[in-house]
Parts: structure tokens; C-alpha cells; sequence
């Protein structure tokens, strides 16, 4: 497991914000993660833009039109990583697709992820029956492939959890990424399930917008990840989204600590 | 079945959310494709409802024209809803209604598939809602109208480039958000395992019946067969019973909008490389980051930026080809069937006759040749008038 991704669950509950790389550039998006990483965030998902992101709700599908049009690429925002590296240890993860990791070259994508410092990586659309092509390169070079959980999985928790690394992934709810009313899915037996196959650290995202839902989930898991809304703040913001960003995620943080 | 590969092509890159899903279809179609009820009631349906086995038609003019081979023709247009998607969707239907489902959803292109999900799901009483891309559903007006006819939803999808590759992916995300009910009645031999196995089986009808018909009108198998792909189900449908035949040619026709050297084609084999997307491995437009290519074609069935994995492997073991054909050449195809034999072919499968067109004089005149024409015209009229500058509107 990567030692840094340990760290982040370390002092107790996670927050764990997630950004389109690129919206509205990469300068802010730079500046945002310093910003995110004040504020109290313990885990950075750092999300590579691709042209159909299927697991995506509207407001991330957005982001990532907005981004491919301002002509970020795979390796503009490697070159941003190398910037960040330079002023942070922030335990990051990329969240991308399977094609940005393969077209990339899968063994070019992962080594030089590894090689500048990002922590993990979450690939939406590569379920367990897939992964080895992607996480027996992601081991060799130190990298946690992330294991996402499903409202759907049931039988399958157990195996998945089995071989997760770096944490688990647990999907709140069925459908695509988007702010929610309501969370329905019985967090708390997922966890469990995931706990009794093997100790690791569970996230929860999908749905969660406000510190007390971030609350709710952290207090059945072991912390709360949240895109839609932060990404909202970025459509709504533009350049100037950095200290909305960082107010927003200070007060989410304090609720998952509530939680 | 197998691991859901051809070669290294295929898988089930899809999300966590849906495995389950695709593992309960898998179940379900292993108890049921060789259960005799089952394939009974199909086949009533097939033959009763939607008008099969579709003639094997001796284009009599056409080979005189050419003065090659002769030239058959596989009338998939005849069939009920007017193209050869009705094999797959009775099949599909038929079996989400055995899995115990009481609402199915689907993609569509140019609606022919759209269509065919919404009349089976009006004979099998489900409900329906069809994702079609918001250009195609303007350039595709009357099948949308069509579709509501026939009790069905129609959203209009307008994420990405709003055409197939987009309703694909909105179909997908709907699955993922209500899964006990409903089944997604993908259109095309693509997407994750096990629907390009599912969607080949149910389409393999057609060279079922080309190989039979073939067989009592000339006595031997056809020297090549040829059809249109986009993303392949009516062109496996046509392949599929000739794999083991080495002697009979399968060329597949891909739609090559304004030309395989321009940013504005559908060609997937000519212009695509490797890649994951759509729940499989296989070729896609994409630019040097996987980012996929807005692709682009006159027809919006093939107007598809991925091919089916059993297409990219039949092309990587070299046992098919597949050949780009414009979009000029295909709109000049679909003129000349109409004239010579008065058959006025979908524009999809127009470009099978253009690639035809260009292959038949060469060969000799007892030669036999076999297109498949996947689909009926009549929704492309106005669109081919446009084309040639006539402003007539549907």
C-alpha cells in the first residue's frame, strides 16, 4: 500500500475534495490544491479530463468539456503535478478513464505518475474483472490502484476488498456522480462487509454537497469524498472559484470531523 | 461463453454499479439461448411478427449493369420496422421479459434501432425510453415521431456531440442509476460483455438464411458477402455462419463521411488505434491523448467513432476486410438501387451497394456476390434531397 494514501486516514475521519484538472485552467487548478490542502483536505483527487466520461453526472461531464476545450492534456497536467510537488505532500490520486491511462501507453501513463509523485489512481470504468492490466503495472511502480464499491455490489464486496489498496471506494448510491438529496444505500453495511474481508480504510462518495451529509458518511466510513459541488464552485466561480474552494471545503471538513 | 474476448479485443470496462447487471444478462442468456421454448417463441416471433426468414433477391439488373459477379441482395429491409434491428431487439426483449423486467431502454443512431426497441416493447407490453443524440433526432425527425407512436419516451441527448456515441453513453448512465426494472437493449455487437456475443447471436440469422437460400439458388456458397459497419451488428449478422468458410470473402463497409484524410469520417479500421471505451477493448477515433473524435458521417448509424470487438478481431486475424466509403459514394449508391432496381436502400446500407459498385465489374461472371441491405430508405429521402440541394422537409 502506498504509504502516503495511509496517511491520509491517519489522524482520523478524511475529507477528500475532488477537482477537474484544467477548470477553468491549470494555473487555478494549481492554486486550488494549495487552497484545498489548507483548508483541511487529507486527499486530493485529481481528475484528468476525458471527451465521455460515462460515471459522470452533468456538472462533472461539464467540467470536462470546459477543460479538453482550454487544451488541457495528459501531460500539461503531469507537468503541473511536478509544479505542485514542489510545494506540497498532499497524498494525491488521479481519477480519470481507462482509454487517458491506456492510449497514454498504460506502463508510460502509471511510471510517470508514480515517478512524480501522485499517490493512486481511480479508473470509473475498470471493474475488478479488469483491473490486472492496470494495477500489476500500478504495484511495480508503487501506485494504488483504488477498488470502488457499488449499492449493487453485495456478493462481490468481499472479493473486491480483498485485494484494495490504498482505500475503498464506496459508491453511495446508484447512477452517476451529481448532488443528492438523500443518500438511501446502507453505508454502514457496506463498510462492514468491506472491513471483514480486510482492514482498509473506506471513503465514501457520490451525492454528498453539504457537512452534514459529508458527517453522515464519515461517521459510517472513514471519510467523505465530494466532487459535484466543489466542481459547481468552479463553473460558478471561474478564476476567482480558489477562495469560495477553499471556505467551502474548510466547512466541509469541519462536518466530517462532526461525523 | 467464453471470457467475452475476440482476440485481444472486448471485456467489460464498465462500472462497478453495473457488473452485477451484466452478470445476471449472462446468466439469464446461457439459460435461455438453447432452451427449446425459448427459442420456439423467438423464432414464432421472428417468422409471424416480423416477417422472416427476409428474401434473398437476385439483383438481375444490377449484375448486368456492373457486368461482374452476380449480384444477390439480402433484404433485411423487408422485415417489420424496416430493418434488420428487429432480430436482435425480439431476442433481447424477449429475454429481459423472461429475467422479469418491466422496462427496457435503448440508444439509437438513426432510430431504426430506436424503433424496433419501441414496437418490441409495445407487442411485449414494457415500457420504453429511447436516448437518441439531439442532431439525429432532427436529422432523423419522422422516426422520433415514429418512436412516441409507439408508446415510447424519447430523450434528446445533447452531451458531447449529441449523436450516437453520446446516446450510448447517456443510455449507460441511465442504467446505472435504475437497474432492478430495466434492461438496456444495446443495439450493436458492442459495448461490454456479454452484448456483442448476445447481439452477434440473435443477428446470426441473417447469414443462416443467406447460406440456406444460397445453397438452393445456386447450388454453393457466395464468393464474398458485404455490409455495412458502424458499430457491426447487421455486418456479424452477415459474416457470422461464413467464418469457418475461408473461401467466401467478408468485406465490411465503413462509412467514411468526407474522406479517411479529413477530421470528418466514421472510418474506425482506416483511421482508429486501440483503445477502451464503451465498456470494451477495440479500434476508436481518438486523438493521441484517447480523447474520442468527434467522428462524423451522412448516416447516423454508422456515425460511430468505435467498432465491435469481434470486427476488430476478425480484421486483426485478417479473415474480413473493411473499407472506407464516402459519403458521395454512398448517396450515388443509394440513387442508383433505387433506380436499377427499384429498392430504395437505407443510406447505411448504400454504402455496402458503393463498395459493391467498385468490386463486382472486377470479378468474373460466375462469381456470386451478396450485399446485405440492412435497412429500408424512406427515413433518408429528405435528408439525400438536402444533400442534392432540394428543400423538402419531412
Amino acid at each position: 500500500m502506498n504509504k502516503k494514501i495511509a496517511e491520509a486516514f491517519a489522524d482520523g475521519k478524511a475529507f477528500i475534495p475532488f477537482v477537474t484538472c484544467g477548470d477553468p485552467s491549470l494555473d487555478v487548478t494549481e492554486q486550488l490544491v494549495y487552497a484545498m490542502a489548507e483548508a483541511g483536505a487529507d486527499l486530493i483527487e485529481l481528475g484528468i479530463p476525458f471527451s465521455d466520461p460515462t460515471a459522470e453526472g452533468p456538472v462533472i461531464q461539464a467540467a470536462n468539456v470546459r477543460a479538453l476545450s482550454g487544451g488541457v492534456t495528459t501531460d500539461k497536467i503531469f507537468d503541473m503535478v511536478v509544479r505542485i510537488r514542489q510545494k506540497t505532500d498532499i497524498p494525491m490520486v488521479f481519477m480519470t478513464y481507462a482509454n487517458v491511462v491506456y492510449s497514454y501507453g498504460t506502463e508510460s501513463f502509471i511510471a510517470k505518475a508514480a515517478d512524480i509523485g501522485m499517490n493512486g489512481l481511480i479508473l470509473p470504468d475498470v471493474p475488478f474483472e479488469e483491473k490486472k492490466e492496470f494495477d500489476s503495472v500500478c504495484k511495480t511502480y508503487g501506485l494504488d490502484l483504488i477498488s470502488l464499491i457499488a449499492p449493487t455490489s453485495h456478493e462481490r464486496i468481499t472479493r473486491i476488498a480483498k485485494e484494495a489498496e490504498g482505500f475503498v471506494y464506496c459508491v453511495s448510491s446508484l447512477g452517476v456522480t451529481g448532488m443528492r438529496s438523500a443518500i438511501t444505500t446502507d453505508i454502514g453495511a457496506m463498510v462492514k462487509l468491506v472491513k471483514a474481508a480486510k482492514n482498509i480504510p473506506c471513503a465514501v462518495g457520490f451525492g454528498i454537497s453539504t457537512p452534514q451529509q459529508a458527517g453522515e458518511m464519515a461517521a459510517k466510513s472513514d471519510g467523505a469524498i465530494v466532487g459535484s459541488a466543489i466542481v459547481k464552485l468552479c463553473e460558478k466561480y471561474g478564476a476567482d472559484c480558489v477562495p469560495h474552494v477553499k471556505e467551502y471545503v474548510t466547512a466541509m471538513k469541519e462536518g466530517v470531523l462532526r461525523g | 461463453m467464453t471470457d467475452g474476448r475476440f482476440g485481444v479485443h472486448g471485456g467489460q470496462y464498465i462500472p462497478e454499479t453495473l457488473m452485477n447487471a451484466v452478470l445476471e444478462l449472462e446468466e439469464a442468456y446461457l439459460k435461455y439461448k438453447d432452451d427449446p421454448e425459448f427459442n420456439k417463441e423467438l423464432e414464432e416471433l421472428l417468422n409471424e411478427y416480423a416477417g422472416r426468414p427476409s428474401r434473398l433477391y437476385y439483383a438481375a439488373h444490377m449484375t448486368e449493369d456492373l457486368g461482374g459477379a452476380k449480384v444477390y441482395l439480402k433484404r433485411e429491409d423487408l422485415n417489420h420496422t424496416g430493418s434488420h434491428k428487429i432480430n436482435n431487439v425480439l431476442g433481447q426483449v424477449l429475454l429481459a421479459k423472461k429475467m422479469g423486467k418491466t422496462r427496457v431502454i435503448a440508444e439509437t443512431g438513426a432510430g431504426q434501432h430506436g424503433v424496433a426497441t419501441a414496437t418490441a416493447a409495445a407487442l411485449m407490453g414494457m415500457e420504453c425510453e429511447v436516448f437518441m443524440g439531439k442532431e439525429d433526432t432532427e436529422r432523423q425527425a419522422l422516426n422520433v415521431y415514429r418512436m412516441r407512436l409507439l408508446g415510447a419516451k424519447v430523450h434528446a441527448v445533447t452531451s458531447g456531440t449529441a449523436t450516437l456515441k453520446d446516446a450510448v453513453s447517456e443510455t449507460m448512465r441511465e442504467w446505472t442509476s435504475r437497474i432492478e426494472d430495466t434492461h438496456y437493449v444495446l443495439g450493436s455487437v458492442m459495448g461490454p460483455h456479454p452484448f456483442p456475443t448476445i447481439v452477434r447471436d440473435f443477428q446470426a440469422v441473417i447469414s443462416r438464411e443467406i447460406k440456406a437460400q444460397m445453397l438452393e439458388k445456386e447450388g454453393r456458397l457466395p464468393d464474398a458477402v458485404l455490409a455495412c459497419v458502424g458499430g457491426g451488428s447487421n455486418a456479424i449478422g452477415t459474416f457470422y455462419n461464413f467464418i469457418d468458410d475461408k473461401d467466401v470473402q467478408l468485406i465490411g463497409c465503413e462509412a467514411a463521411g468526407r474522406g479517411i484524410n479529413t477530421a470528418e469520417t466514421a472510418a474506425t479500421i482506416a483511421t482508429g488505434r486501440l483503445g477502451i471505451f464503451h465498456g470494451m477493448k477495440s479500434y476508436f477515433c481518438q486523438d493521441e491523448y484517447g480523447q474520442i473524435a468527434p467522428v462524423y458521417s451522412i448516416s447516423a448509424g454508422l456515425d460511430y467513432p468505435g467498432i465491435g470487438p469481434e470486427h476488430a478481431n476478425l480484421y486483426d486475424t485478417g479473415r474480413a476486410q473493411y473499407v472506407p466509403v464516402t459519403d458521395d459514394e454512398a448517396v450515388d449508391a443509394f440513387e442508383y438501387l433505387s433506380r436499377i432496381e427499384g429498392i430504395i436502400p437505407a443510406i447505411e446500407s448504400a454504402h455496402a451497394v458503393a463498395h459493391a459498385r467498385k468490386i463486382v465489374p472486377q470479378m468474373d461472371k460466375d462469381q456470386i456476390v451478396v450485399i446485405t441491405i440492412s435497412g429500408r430508405g424512406d427515413k433518408d429521402c429528405a435528408a439525400i434531397a438536402r444533400y442534392r440541394g432540394e428543400d423538402i422537409y419531412e
